[in-house]
C-alpha cells in the first residue's frame, strides 16, 4: 500500500464534497419533515409520509430518472434554479450532491422522527410554565433531548450518500473530476480490463471511510451518554 | 391574592365544571377522590390545558376568558407549577433545573434567589446532580424549588406527597408549611388525602365526580 494517487485523491475529495453538501442540505429539511411527521396531525400526513419514503423503496435508477425529467435544462423547474440561484445539475457535482441528498432522506426522517416522538411532552410543558415560549422550550429542551437521533440520522444519511450510486450515475452522469465519486470510479474501473488493483485500492478506500463515520458516531454516542454518566459516579 | 375560577371542560363526552374562589392567601386545598378531575384543574389554570368555557382570574388579573377570548399562554400567567411526576429536565443538572425559570423571570418578579431557596428547601448538596440520581424526596424538593425560582405569584401542587417514601413525607410537609408561612405564597394544593389536608389547609374546596358544584370558599 503506497500513497493515494492524484487521481484517487481527486476522487476522495469530490465524494466528501459531494456527501458534505448533500448532508449540509439535508439536515434542515429532514429535521423539518421529521417534526412535521412526528407532531403535526393534518389530512394528507400520510401522502407526504410515502412521498419521503420513496426514494427509499423505488429502484435508485428511477429516482435518477425522476431527477432527469424533473431538472433537466429544458424544464420549468429546471430554469427556475438556472434563472433563480444559477444552480444547474445535469452533469454537474451539484447534480450528484442533490441525488445523495435525496437517496439519504428518508433514512435521516426516519431516525429523526422517531427522537422527535420519544421527547416527553410533559418536560415542555414543565418549560412553558417556567416562563419558557414555544422557540425557547424547543431550543433548551425539545432539541437537546433529539440530539442523539439528529447524529444518528447525520451519520446514516452522510453513509448512504456516500455509497449513493444508481440515482447519481442516471442523472448527473460519470465525469471524472465532477461526479465520478467512490463508488462511479469503482464502477469505472471495473470496465477496464487489468484494473483490478485499482479496483481493490477504491474499494478499501470506501470502506475505510465508512468505517470512520461508524467510528465517529459511536465515538460520539458515548460522549453523549458519559455526559449523562458524569453526575452518577 | 385571590382566585376566581369558573370554568368547564368537556372531554370525552362528559362535561366537568369547576367553580369556586379563594379570596385570602395561604393555602387552598382542593379536595377530591381519583378521578375527579383535579389535575386537568390545575393544568387549565396554569394554561396547559384550554377550558371549552368560563374564566379565570388570578389576583385581578383574567389569564383566561372565553367571552372576551383572552388564554394567556403559561409562559405569561405566572403560576409555579409543581407536577405530580414533577418533570426535572433529565439533561440539566440540579443547578441548571433550579436557575431555568429564574434566568426567564423578569428581575422585579424574581422574589428569591438561590440560595435562600437552597436554604428552605435543603437541597444546597444536590446542585451538581442528574435527576435521575436523586431520591423521590431529594426530586420532589428541587422541584419545589425551581416552580419557586420562576418567581411565580402563586404555587399550584398537585399530590406533591404522591412520590414520597412514607419516611420522608413529614419532610415535604414542613418545607410545604415553610413556603406557605414563610415566603408566603398562596398555594392551590390538590391532594385526596384527608389528614394532610387537614394539617396544610387554610381552606378546603371539594372536588366531586361529574358534576362537580363546588360552594364558595369562606
Amino acid at each position: 500500500m503506497t500513497a493515494l494517487t492524484g487521481e484517487e485523491w481527486e476522487v476522495l475529495l469530490l465524494s466528501l464534497k459531494v456527501s458534505g453538501v448533500a448532508m449540509a442540505c439535508a439536515l434542515p429539511l429532514a429535521f423539518a419533515l421529521a417534526w412535521v411527521l412526528a407532531r403535526w396531525r393534518f389530512p394528507g400526513a400520510i401522502v407526504l409520509d410515502a412521498l419521503v419514503h420513496l426514494p427509499l423503496v423505488l429502484p435508485p435508477v428511477v429516482t435518477g430518472w425522476l431527477l432527469l425529467i424533473a431538472l433537466a435544462p429544458n424544464t420549468a423547474l429546471g430554469r427556475f434554479f438556472e434563472n433563480t440561484f444559477g444552480l444547474s445539475f445535469m452533469f454537474r457535482w451539484t447534480g450528484a450532491a442533490l441525488a445523495a441528498a435525496i437517496m439519504a432522506l428518508p433514512l435521516m426522517v426516519r431516525a429523526m422522527r422517531l427522537s422527535i416522538e420519544a421527547v416527553d411532552r410533559r418536560y415542555e410543558q414543565a418549560a412553558r410554565t417556567l416562563g419558557a415560549g414555544r422557540l425557547r422550550t424547543f431550543a433548551t429542551i425539545t432539541l437537546p433531548l433529539t440530539l442523539p437521533g439528529i447524529l444518528a440520522g447525520l451519520v446514516l444519511g452522510f453513509a448512504r450518500s456516500v455509497g449513493e450510486f444508481g440515482a447519481t450515475i442516471t442523472f448527473a452522469s460519470n465525469i471524472p473530476g465532477e461526479t465520478r465519486t467512490l463508488p462511479l470510479a469503482i464502477y469505472s474501473a471495473l470496465q477496464v480490463p487489468g484494473a483490478e488493483w485499482q479496483v481493490a485500492r477504491l474499494a478499501g478506500l470506501s470502506i475505510l471511510l465508512s468505517l470512520a463515520a461508524l467510528v465517529i458516531s459511536e465515538w460520539l454516542a458515548r460522549r453523549h451518554r458519559a455526559g449523562a454518566m458524569r453526575y452518577v459516579i | 391574592m385571590s382566585f376566581d375560577v369558573s370554568i368547564s371542560l368537556k372531554r370525552s363526552g362528559r362535561m366537568f365544571d369547576y367553580t369556586f374562589k379563594a379570596e385570602q392567601g395561604g393555602l387552598t386545598a382542593l379536595f377530591g377522590p381519583s378521578g375527579a378531575g383535579k389535575t386537568t384543574l390545575l393544568d387549565m389554570i396554569a394554561g396547559l390545558v384550554r377550558p371549552s368555557s368560563g374564566h379565570i382570574v388570578i389576583s385581578d388579573d383574567v389569564v383566561f376568558d372565553r367571552e372576551r377570548r383572552i388564554d394567556l399562554p403559561p409562559e405569561r400567567r405566572r403560576c409555579g407549577y409543581v407536577f405530580q411526576d414533577l418533570r426535572l429536565f433529565p439533561h440539566r443538572n440540579v443547578r441548571e433545573n433550579l436557575l431555568y425559570g429564574w434566568r426567564l423571570a423578569v428581575p422585579e418578579h424574581r422574589w428569591l434567589d438561590l440560595d435562600t431557596a437552597l436554604d428552605v428547601l435543603g437541597i444546597g448538596h444536590l446542585l451538581g446532580r442528574r435527576p435521575a440520581t436523586l431520591s423521590g424526596g431529594e426530586a420532589q424538593r428541587v422541584a419545589i424549588g425551581r416552580a419557586l425560582l420562576s418567581g411565580p405569584r402563586v404555587l399550584l401542587m398537585d399530590e406533591p406527597l404522591a412520590s414520597v417514601d412514607a419516611e420522608r413525607r413529614d419532610e415535604i410537609l414542613r418545607v410545604i408549611e415553610r413556603v406557605r408561612d414563610e415566603l408566603r405564597l398562596p398555594i392551590l394544593y390538590v391532594s385526596h388525602d384527608r389528614a394532610e389536608v387537614d394539617r396544610l389547609a387554610d381552606r378546603v374546596i371539594a372536588i366531586g365526580a361529574h358534576p362537580a358544584t363546588l360552594p364558595p370558599a369562606p
